[in-house]
Parts: C-alpha cells; sequence; structure tokens
C-alpha cells in the first residue's frame, strides 16, 4: 500500500481559503471547509452558489485562484503533487452520469482499473463484478450505457469509481438529471454506501436524503458557507434569512 | 369539391411521378441510338479496354487514393493537434496550412508540388520521384487541409465530461486522449472522412497535370486517352461505370452508418 504520503490524523478533506474566480466573477470567495473520515457532508444552495465549484475544486476539476485543498493531509493545489494518483482516492460522481458510452459496462469499470492501477485483466473483472453487484447492476455487466435508464447508468457510475477503492466520494447533483421514478435506486445505493462508513461530499437538492443520511449540512450562497450544522436543524430551524428564503422555495 | 389534404399530397406526388417518366421515355426515344450506341457503347472498344481498364487504371486510382488518404490522415491528425494545442504559433501554422491547401483549387496546389517547387529548389522533378511522387505529395498536402479541420471538429465534439470522467479516475492526459477522446471522436468522424475518401478518389484525376507514365495512368487519364485513341466515347463511360462501382458503396456506407449513429445517440 502507497501509505508513505497518507497523514492519517489529517481531515479526510480540508480545504483553507479556497477562492476560484473566472476572470472579473469570483465565484468561491473564501471557503474553508474540513470533513472527517466516514462524515456525509451534503451542500446545497441556489444555483450559482458555487457548490459545484467547490466540489470540483477538491479533485481538481477546478484550479483553484487561491487558498489550499488537503487530501488526507496532502496539498493538491501544489503544481509537484500528481494529482493523478491523488485522484484515484476520490471517486466522482456527476450529474450528467459520464459513462464512456462505447465501451460496455464491464469496459466502464476496469478501464481505469487496468490504465491506472495496473491490475490484471482477471482481477479488474473480479473487483468490477464484486462493485456491479454492490450496485444491483451485475446482471448489465455487458451492457452499453446507452441501453441503460438514467437510473441504472449513475449506479454504474458510483460502481466505477468505486472500483478505484476510493478514500472518499465526491457526488455532484447525482439525481438532478434524472426521472423523478429513478431517483430513489439511485439515493439507496448512495444510503447504503453512508452506511459503510464512506467519506462524502454530496452537491444535491434532494432535501429529505440530507436530512435523513447526512451528517452535516452546508447552506451556500454567492461564493459563501452561509449556515453550517446538523441536517435536521439546519432544514428545521434555518438561521440566514437567504437560507430560510432558499428552503421556503425547495421544500 | 375540396380535396382533403392527405389526396392533395398523393396528387402532386403522383404528377410528378407521371411528368418525370415522360421526360425519360422522350429522351429514350427521341435519341438516334444508332449513332450513340456504337459511339458510346461499343462492344469492340470495351473488350479492347479489357483487362488493363481495370487491372492498370482502377489499381491505379485505388492505389493514388489509398497513398493520397493515409498520409492525409497522418498529416491531419497531427494538424488538428496543433490547431487545438493552447499555444499560439503551433495553432497560427495549422490554421494558416489548413486555410492555405483548402483555399486553393487542388488542381494548383499538385501543379505547383509539381512544376513549382522543382525550379524552386533547382532540382529536376525526376530526382524529387518523378510525378508519380509529387502529384501524390500535392493531393496530400490537400487532403490533409480538409482532414485536419474534419479530426478536430470530430474530437472537440467528444463532450466535456468525458475527459472529466476519465481524469478524476486519475487517467493521465495522454491515456484519457488514447482510450476516451479518439475513439469517440474517430466514431464520430467515420461519416464525413469517408466522404473525403470519395472525393479524394475522384481528385486522384488531377493527377495528369504533373504527367504520367503508361503504367501510372488512373482511370480518367487512362479512358480519356483511350477515347482519343480510339475515337470512341466508350472507355469514358467504362472509366465512369468503375468509379461508380466504388464510390456508390462507400456513400451509402457512409449514411448507413449516420442512420446507425443516429439511432445510438
Amino acid at each position: 500500500m502507497s501509505t508513505d504520503l497518507i497523514n492519517l490524523s489529517a481531515p479526510t478533506i480540508d480545504i483553507r481559503g479556497l477562492v476560484k474566480s473566472y476572470g472579473d466573477n469570483e465565484v468561491l470567495k473564501g471557503i474553508d471547509l474540513s470533513v472527517h473520515a466516514g462524515e456525509v457532508v451534503c451542500v446545497i444552495g441556489p444555483s450559482g452558489s458555487g457548490k459545484s465549484t467547490l466540489l470540483r475544486s477538491v479533485n481538481l476539476l477546478e484550479q483553484p485562484t487561491g487558498g489550499e485543498v488537503l487530501i488526507e493531509g496532502i496539498d493538491v493545489t501544489d503544481p509537484d503533487v500528481d494529482i493523478d494518483r491523488v485522484r484515484t482516492r476520490i471517486g466522482m460522481v456527476f450529474q450528467s452520469f459520464n459513462l464512456f458510452p462505447h465501451m460496455s459496462v464491464l469496459g466502464n469499470l476496469t478501464i481505469a482499473q487496468r490504465q491506472v492501477k495496473k491490475r490484471s485483466k482477471a482481477e479488474s473483472d473480479k473487483v468490477a463484478k464484486a462493485m456491479l453487484e454492490r450496485v444491483g447492476m451485475a446482471h448489465k455487466a455487458d451492457a452499453f450505457p446507452g441501453q441503460l435508464s438514467g437510473g441504472q447508468q449513475q449506479r454504474v457510475a458510483i460502481a466505477r469509481a468505486l472500483c478505484m477503492n476510493p478514500d472518499m466520494m465526491l457526488f455532484d447533483e447525482p439525481t438532478s438529471a434524472l426521472d423523478p421514478e429513478l431517483v430513489g435506486e439511485v439515493l439507496q445505493v448512495m444510503r447504503t454506501l453512508a452506511d459503510e462508513g464512506m467519506t462524502m461530499m454530496v452537491v444535491t437538492h434532494e432535501m429529505g436524503f440530507a436530512r435523513e443520511v447526512g451528517s452535516r449540512l452546508i447552506f451556500m450562497d454567492g461564493g459563501h458557507i452561509l449556515e453550517e450544522g446538523d441536517p435536521r436543524e439546519v432544514l428545521a430551524n434555518p438561521q440566514h434569512q437567504r437560507t430560510k428564503d432558499f428552503l421556503a422555495r425547495v421544500l | 369539391m375540396a380535396l382533403r389534404r392527405t389526396q392533395k399530397q398523393k396528387l402532386y406526388r403522383y404528377t410528378v411521378y407521371v411528368v418525370l417518366i415522360a421526360i425519360v421515355l422522350w429522351v429514350a426515344f427521341t435519341a438516334n441510338w444508332a449513332k450513340l450506341g456504337p459511339l458510346f457503347f461499343n462492344p469492340a472498344v470495351a473488350a479492347k479496354m479489357l483487362p488493363s481498364i481495370v487491372t492498370v487504371a482502377l489499381v491505379n486510382t485505388l492505389w493514388f487514393t489509398a497513398v493520397a488518404f493515409a498520409g492525409g490522415l497522418l498529416l491531419g491528425v497531427f494538424l488538428a493537434l496543433l490547431k487545438m494545442s493552447s499555444i499560439g504559433p503551433f495553432r497560427w501554422i495549422a490554421t494558416a496550412w489548413i486555410e492555405l491547401f483548402r483555399g486553393l483549387p487542388a488542381i494548383l496546389t499538385i501543379f505547383a508540388i509539381g512544376f513549382i517547387v522543382p525550379i524552386a529548389a533547382g532540382v529536376p522533378g525526376t530526382k524529387l520521384g518523378g510525378p508519380v511522387v509529387l502529384g501524390l505529395v500535392g493531393l496530400i498536402l490537400v487532403a490533409s487541409a480538409y482532414m485536419a479541420e474534419t479530426i478536430r471538429a470530430g474530437l472537440q465534439a467528444v463532450p466535456k465530461g468525458q475527459t472529466e470522467a476519465a481524469r478524476s479516475l486519475g487517467m493521465s492526459p495522454m491515456k484519457t486522449t488514447f482510450w476516451i477522446v479518439v475513439p469517440q471522436g474517430f466514431r464520430i468522424i467515420i461519416p464525413p472522412l469517408t466522404n473525403e475518401f470519395v472525393l479524394l478518389l475522384k481528385d486522384t484525376s488531377l493527377l495528369f497535370v504533373v504527367g504520367t507514365f503508361i503504367w501510372s495512368k488512373e482511370l480518367t487519364t487512362f479512358a480519356r486517352d483511350a477515347s482519343t485513341q480510339n475515337s470512341n466515347g466508350t472507355p469514358l463511360i467504362m472509366a465512369a461505370i468503375l468509379y461508380l462501382i466504388v464510390t456508390i458503396p462507400l456513400t451509402r456506407f457512409t449514411a448507413w452508418l449516420e442512420r446507425r449513429m443516429a439511432r445510438e445517440r
């Protein structure tokens, strides 16, 4: 195991003074946030509040303009860090699934195992099948993404991320592109994952999920974290007017 | 009495059919077949053309097309990557190249490579590989410019989410390009590339401008020369049929691919 760089006592994700701007448009205005092992942090907020940008900064899909992002003690904003190696420890699930359409489900789950983790074909197939079993998609191993429903695609996408044996998972509005009747199956997989102790950061509009599964809820607006706390507390008893207005609109 | 809309459409369609059939019949009956037959469909001349119109001319055409296509594709991929580079001068070079060779008539480019380059270099053309090689180089330059744009469009049509998904799994930029972007990009550009192949096949007929040997004649030149020698149009008709035997299956294949891809989306 590659324990040489991992500082086990550090928070899993430690964001310090994170700033992100596109030209004159400052999307993140100094975010401080720590996520500890086993926590499920749900991030809510109106569109344009910077919640997706925050999530995407964790694995450097967005290059921060300022501040630091420490993953298990490693500052990923340091240009000398091998970002590809850090990313194998961070699973990511996208709103639009982003399965590779030219590969079968099994191909989707094995390509990075073979190319990045250098696992043998037999081993990566075995891991892939085990992960498909976990998300209830083992029967579709040979199907192509285009043949699956949105909910099935998203479950495969979760399995794909799990194949790298990540220490944490990022979910970027994982159910927003789904038909209402398909949301449940994806949330169920995420709930199981949370129950098994996975560290998760979830940008979502599913308040029910945030309340029942989240260990912490973060409300973002205008590039700031406005409110943070126990999900039941924040949802039942919001302190800021902006939070109240937002919750009144979505609940 | 007012016609229903479907009836009106039917009436319109049948009128078009009747007019078209009438035109075809009129041409068929008024043409002087006694004169046209021996001129364009002359079995004796046709027999003289075989087998060399196939074994030499068609084979040359296919060879020249294959070489120009392969060369153009390699150079085109390179130009497409240059054009997508984050380094300004690389992009400028690629843009200049593409605009130049797309903007000129292919025949002028081939002519320039065949004659101007040897003069400019002060070396006789035969020392630079002779007319066949020089002509093919010209054709490759033209092909690369068209293909570069097609390839670039194809690679850029691959959604950004695909790259992000691959990178978030820890795949390097090189591996992402090779395993995720290029396979999907090429799937997108197979139809336009097939069209490019058909265009190139026809453009090999321009190679005559740099001069030909008896062994290096492609279909059009072969047929034109034979036509002159025999004072007969039959070789031209035969060449036309041979071109169509190759091009029609290819364009049908493209149409089929496009239909299949539309279904997959």
